[in-house]
């Protein structure tokens, strides 16, 4: 590789300061002593202390983690069987189905919001009893958390080569263990980035989450309501903690995948 | 791998399992009110507030839910807004059922207008008459039906003594061009409007889209002058020095001034907003007795304190009043004098057009100066035609080519 000239790494630091140092500023401020996010006073851990004894937070937390959870896992299976089924169809078919799930993409997510809420009042009405809670916010992020797995992993079935799943099946498989040995490993890859970005969707979400969550709320909601006082630092201690988690389970699978290929690399 | 997220996700839990709160219980009045009827029913309250509303335990200070669920055995799903009109949208649609809200003045005299909010039964919520006379039956509840009053506080300039000369005690202030670049102004239309309409000797609350548009003209002539339109970020600018004078709530302009002694705070002389936020039940509740004893706790006098401590709003509940400490209970900001009070006015509920026609000028002075908005939007559009074109185009052109 040729060296960086000096404009190229001036290009770079910037890029990745205009990327890094809001981060940066928010974990030194969750250390802060007062409240001010302008002035540091001090240094303390009180913030932490409180955040862990703060219920509402940590309920907050709580329901986004496991509605992200499930959403992603039920959102990715259902995309992956969705695009297999969209992979085998005749092309004019498949043209219309690919720019239906488009729709839900390029829609603003208020719009997607409301008509979501607005199902569901008639849905209460119609059947009555309480439905406003966990099961309509899980149909909602499932909802549009598909659409990306579809866009993930279809790309990714088009490479794959046909005759790979006609041999399994030429060699005695049935077609449900030649989609388990042939195709799933395949386009397995697609399959988990798309699981990813469904969970961090899914944890992002705030204004589909605002309409359909009913009297249950979010972090981003709980977040969001601080605004008329004040968001207090406890925000911006959670905030540290799921950056230095995110950025470990990365740095963990980074450094696994580069032993696996110095083995592999051994091997040869 | 597997094993290694286990472990970092099983530490996870352990630090959250290790936050064990130790308080002694709260001490309600004793006035044979009956706590414990509800206790073993598995009844679950959903309670909507402001953010950071209320007292939770931090600082020291009591949890005030967590002693409510130990006192009734009634279990607390707390849940907060960050506006009355977002608030408002969530109830009208029917798209959530609470039991108890803490809308503001105009806000109860809308949604009892249009039959959101059930009318109270007093009998469960003797505490009521721990509420000073003076906040009840208002404009917005003439009756003294649908609410109980939860905090109260007035609007004020708050301003920095060594970026400003002499004393302030007028809205001209935000106007004034010596601050130009350093005066902050609301983000938000009702109460910038009601600043504009106060300088101008108007009511706050207009009666015809003349007095909107006389407003609107006010907010443009001071827009050069102005930072920003800003909402919470007020704190930390105010607290820094970043600016020079802005308008906010007096509660949390006490705050401010704990964070940094220069700021001082002033009453206009042409009078301002008086606002109430106060407990309602809306009409949807499954849960009246229960929402009606959960009020009836945050009026007890331990309570009330506690709330009014965090919060940092003035309270109207009489005896917690008294128990504040001197600086605060004889302070000319939390608590001002009957005169200043006398010259303040509640909103009231806008009619229909013209609370659109405060949208849409609000809007306007949003944008008013800040060149090319009118075009946008016809420009944007011709250029997705022409981009759509392009495309067509060059298909066919491809296509003829690949027919050859």
């Amino acid at each position: 590789m040729r060296r960086m000239g000096l404009l190229a790494k001036v290009y770079m630091v910037l890029i990745f300061s205009f990327m890094y140092v809001p981060i940066a500023v928010m974990a030194v401020f969750s250390f802060n002593e007062s409240k001010s996010r302008s002035n540091f006073t001090g240094f303390t851990l009180s913030w932490y202390r409180n955040l862990f004894r703060n219920d509402m937070i940590l309920s907050a937390l709580g329901l986004s983690l496991v509605i992200a959870l499930v959403a992603s896992i039920i959102a990715t299976v259902l995309g992956t069987m969705a695009s297999i089924g969209i992979h085998s169809m005749r092309r004019g078919a498949r043209n219309v189905i690919m720019n239906i799930s488009y729709m839900p993409v390029i829609n603003p997510e208020i719009i997607t919001g409301v008509s979501m809420m607005l199902l569901f009042v008639v849905v209460k009405n119609w059947m009555g009893g309480k439905i406003f809670g966990t099961p309509t916010l899980l149909i909602a992020h499932i909802t549009f958390c598909v659409p990306y797995v579809i866009f993930n992993v279809s790309p990714k079935l088009r490479q794959m080569d046909v005759r790979m799943w006609e041999a399994a099946l030429d060699l005695g498989c049935t077609p449900v263990q030649a989609f388990f040995k042939v195709v799933l490993p395949e386009i397995m890859p697609a399959v988990l980035s798309s699981f990813l970005i469904c969970l961090t969707y899914s944890i992002d979400d705030f204004i589909i989450s605002y309409f359909t969550s009913g009297t249950l709320q979010t972090l981003p909601i709980a977040i969001y309501s601080m605004t008329r006082k004040k968001v207090s630092p406890e925000i911006n201690a959670l905030s540290t903690i799921m950056f230095v988690v995110i950025l470990s389970i990365i740095l963990l699978v980074n450094a696994n995948d580069t032993r696996k290929q110095k083995k592999l690399a051994s091997r040869d | 791998m597997k094993k290694k997220v286990g472990c970092l996700l099983s530490v996870l839990m352990l630090v959250l399992m290790l936050s064990v709160p130790a308080q002694a219980a709260v001490e309600v009045r004793d006035n044979g009110y009956d706590w414990e009827r509800f206790k073993g029913q598995d009844i679950t309250l959903n309670v909507y507030n402001w953010g950071l509303y209320i007292s939770d335990g931090s600082d020291g200070g009591m949890d005030i839910n967590k002693e409510f669920e130990e006192l009734t055995g009634i279990k607390v799903n707390y849940t907060t807004y960050d506006t009355n009109e977002s608030m408002y949208a969530k109830i009208k649609s029917g798209g959530a059922e609470y039991d108890v809200i803490v809308p503001s003045d105009y806000m109860i005299g809308k949604m009892a207008s249009e039959g959101l909010l059930a009318k109270l039964n007093f009998d469960n919520i003797p505490n009521m008459d721990l509420i000073g006379d003076q906040y009840k039956s208002r404009d917005y509840d003439p009756n003294n039906e649908y609410c109980v009053p939860y905090t109260w506080g007035v609007v004020g300039l708050i301003y920095n003594t060594t970026m400003v000369e002499g004393e302030i005690d007028s809205w001209d202030a935000l106007w004034d061009e010596a601050y130009a670049g350093n005066v902050l102004m609301f983000n938000n239309s009702r109460d910038a409007f009601a600043i504009a309409a106060k300088r101008i000797g108007l009511s706050m609350n207009p009666t015809t889209v003349e007095e909107i548009e006389q407003m609107a003209e006010e907010l443009k002539t001071q827009k050069s002058v102005v930072q920003a339109y800003v909402m919470d970020e007020i704190f930390d600018k105010m607290e820094g020095g970043e600016a020079a004078i802005a308008p906010y709530y007096a509660g949390d302009a006490i705050i401010m001034m704990e964070e940094n002694p220069d700021l001082a705070f002033a009453i206009p002389k042409e009078g301002t907003n008086y606002f109430v936020d106060a407990m309602c039940i809306p009409a949807t509740s499954t849960n009246k007795e229960a929402a009606e004893m959960y009020i009836n706790f945050l009026c007890e006098t331990e309570v009330a304190l506690a709330n009014c401590e965090y919060i940092g709003y003035s309270t109207p509940q009489v005896e917690a009043e008294q128990l504040l400490p001197d600086e605060l209970k004889n302070s000319p900001i939390m608590y001002p004098s009957d005169e200043v009070l006398a010259n303040t006015e509640t909103f009231n509920v806008l009619p229909d057009d013209l609370s659109a026609a405060m949208d849409a000028a609000w809007s306007e002075v949003k944008s008013f100066d800040e060149a090319g908005n009118s075009w946008l939007i016809p420009v944007v559009l011709v250029v997705a035609v022409i981009l759509v074109v392009v495309v067509v185009w060059r298909k066919s052109v491809k296509k003829k080519r690949n027919d050859y």
